[in-house]
């Protein structure tokens, strides 16, 4: 990593009719960065990833995208990022080697043969390259479209929820192939559901209702949001929960089967409640790091409250 | 059995008011109900005509006198003839009648006057272009009618003698391109642009919404690929479809169906080459307009009942009000109609199909122009 920017977005807007859908959003990707896009279904995520690769235009907002402007040079953009859907959408009536050839014609690569057959073999497919891509699984499928967007090695991808409704894995490897590429130099900028996936990111942001409410790294998006959080373990946690939430102190609860998550921004009021509430029960409390699922849920809340329902 | 026969009467009504607000939401649907029949009622109601008046007539005097001069007016009385021009003589009104600019040539012999003064019973000559039969049928049997009311007006005094029983002169009829006036001769020809029509804008007309509606067009925009290699691409291989129904076509028309062709087959390949690549554009530029496949659909048909009734396949051309003919010259059918009976009945050469050939190179050229710019290179 030495800090070369490959993509600094700068208060992007995007209407969609009378709905604000992105709001003032910056974002910058650094090279050999994996960088994650959260928020929840609706959030925006897809709009701004459609926005920094040329796919739609932003009402305001400048910036770049591997240098060039993702206003006037959308079509340098398109040559040298790969962009990789949400829903699948190579075509399903070509077989697989037909959609991996179709695309090294549309970026001119050579020799054609052997990038296809080269694609083919590192995806374990040479044996199937004559099938119908539609009859493939959905793991395959998302494997297909990521060699295809990979095909003309480009040095940004955008990946658009990669992993969604593949197996762990299957997930598992697709997120060992993206540190590989990052090692290379390659950049992604990737959205995802997953924690776990969230995680293994360099780099996070988190939206909701189009508004950018945090980035940075993992740990750096926790410690921004200055939560306590406590496990408690026990039965009849349900009725405890439900108990808690009017508690002060008491900002969020999450229930983990054996065990809940209870988070506030007061320290000590939240451990006042908890105390109250599990006193004279087997209840056992014990403090916790606050992990990226509560802070992503206190941010998700947070969004609600203070900008009320906006649709 | 019992659920079969219970019926909720507010389910039901929950049905109807759906697809009322559906219905109210879909433009296009809503569109076509009310479009449909009102075009259908004006163009049944107003512009078909299938006794047509006004068609063009050119005249070769050759003698000039008070007679032929009564006689061409009182052609013109009858409404079915306009006269257009009067030719030297009988090549140029010939090459008239290939090039589609008159449908009727007057022909008046030499020494017609002094021969009917004479009592010698001279004959006109009326040539027809009847490759449409129904559109010359009535006038040439107005024709006949002339005759004999010319005759009793004016050969009056003297020559009174003459006005009765039998004319005093005789008139021919040629009926050129279609000598037996076979409507099948007309229409079978006519199919050929029609069935091209629909299935070429139809088809093309799905490409593009396809891509839209399978998701598949997102991942064409993210590609470095520019919107005319797309139209193009997309173009090309229809253009052999449309060659080769065209071929069936003909093959139909000439040994199914008898049609006699005179033409070339390289001209007709030449305008079918042009047709098709007309309403290819036409296509996709519904296409690249529509929002899904129903309604490149729905516009297809929209495009397709004004081609049907006005470009002179169903009924004759010169039958229509002023109008009607402003909208048939706007399709590219009406040429190419004109083209393809020119070419298998006439077997009028490449300089007389002309006037017929530049107007669906323009509107090719313009259609692609408004496609190009009505394809969304973003998905805004």
């Amino acid at each position: 990593m030495n800090g070369e920017r490959v993509i600094d977005v700068r208060d992007l807007n995007k209407h969609f009719g009378d709905k604000h859908v992105v709001r003032n959003v910056s974002l910058q990707v650094d090279r050999g960065e994996i960088f994650g896009f959260l928020g929840p279904n609706g959030s925006g995520k897809t709009t701004t990833i459609r926005m920094v690769c040329g796919l739609l235009t932003p009402d305001s907002g400048r910036g770049t995208c591997l240098g060039y402007d993702i206003l006037r040079e959308s079509e340098k953009i398109k040559r040298e990022a790969g962009y990789m859907t949400q829903k699948f959408s190579f075509w399903d009536d070509l077989s697989i080697r037909e959609n991996l050839d179709f695309v090294a014609r549309m970026y001119g690569m050579r020799p054609r043969r052997k990038i296809v057959d080269d694609a083919l073999a590192q995806l374990g497919l040479v044996d199937r390259a004559e099938q119908l891509t539609g009859a493939l699984s959905g793991g395959w499928k998302q494997r297909l479209a990521l060699a295809a967007c990979m095909l003309h090695r480009p040095k940004l991808l955008l990946l658009d929820e990669p992993t969604a409704g593949v197996d762990p894995s299957a997930r598992r490897d697709f997120w060992e192939e993206l540190h590989r590429l990052a090692a290379q130099g390659i950049s992604v900028l990737v959205s995802t559901h997953y924690m776990d996936e969230a995680e293994r990111c360099h780099k996070l942001a988190y939206i909701a209702y189009g508004e950018l409410l945090a980035q940075g790294t993992a740990a750096e998006v926790a410690a921004a949001q200055k939560l306590s959080t406590w496990i408690v373990h026990g039965e009849d946690l349900g009725a405890l929960a439900e108990a808690l939430k009017k508690s002060p102190g008491v900002e969020q609860t999450v229930l983990f089967g054996a065990a809940l998550h209870a988070s506030g921004r007061d320290g000590a009021a939240l451990e006042r409640s908890l105390r109250e509430a599990t006193a004279g029960t087997a209840c056992r409390l014990e403090r916790t790091d606050t992990g990226l699922e509560d802070v992503f849920i206190h941010l998700m809340n947070h969004a609600v409250d203070r900008t009320g329902f906006r649709k | 059995m019992k659920t079969l026969w219970t019926f909720s009467f507010s389910r039901w009504w929950a049905m109807v008011l759906k697809e009322f607000l559906q219905l109210k939401r879909d433009r296009i649907t809503f569109g076509m109900v009310i479009g449909i029949p009102l075009a259908q009622l004006v163009l049944f109601g107003y512009a078909i005509n299938t006794d047509p008046k006004h068609m063009p007539t050119a005249v070769i005097a050759a003698d000039r006198s008070e007679f032929t001069r009564s006689f061409i007016s009182a052609m013109e009385q009858t409404d079915y003839f306009r006269i257009v021009g009067e030719y030297p003589d009988e090549a140029t009104g010939r090459k008239a009648l290939l090039r589609g600019e008159a449908m009727f040539v007057l022909n008046v012999p030499a020494d017609f006057t002094r021969d009917l003064l004479r009592g010698d019973r001279p004959a006109l000559l009326v040539e027809a272009d009847a490759t449409d039969p129904v559109a010359t049928g009535t006038a040439l049997g107005a024709v006949e009618q002339i005759a004999r009311s010319v005759a009793r007006k004016d050969v009056g005094g003297s020559l009174a003698y003459l006005a009765e029983g039998e004319p005093p002169f005789a008139v021919h009829v040629h009926r050129l391109f279609n000598p037996e006036a076979n409507s099948r001769n007309n229409i079978v020809p006519g199919l050929m642009g029609t069935i091209l029509t629909l299935m070429m804008v139809l088809m093309t007309g799905l490409t593009m919404t396809r891509e839209r509606e399978r998701g598949t067009m997102e991942n064409l925009l993210a590609m470095p690929v520019r919107p005319f290699e797309v139209m193009a691409g997309k173009i090309v291989p229809y253009i052999f479809i449309g060659l080769l129904q065209a071929t069936l076509i003909q093959l139909a028309a000439r040994f199914v169906f008898q049609v006699p062709f005179v033409g070339s087959v390289a001209a007709l390949y030449f305008a079918a080459l042009l047709f098709v690549a007309a309403n290819l554009t036409v296509g996709i530029t519904l296409s690249s307009i529509a929002k899904n496949q129903l309604q490149a659909m729905q516009m297809t048909f929209f495009y397709f009942l004004p081609n049907m009734l006005l470009s002179g396949f169903m009924f004759p051309f010169q039958g229509m009000p002023k109008w009607a003919q402003c909208i048939g010259n706007v399709l590219p059918l009406t040429y190419f109609n004109r083209l393809v009976r020119a070419i298998f009945l006439k077997g009028s050469a490449w300089g007389d199909l002309w006037p017929n050939v530049w107007p669906m190179m323009v509107f090719t050229v313009i259609v692609m122009a408004v496609a190009v710019k009505f394809y969304r290179k973003t998905l805004d």
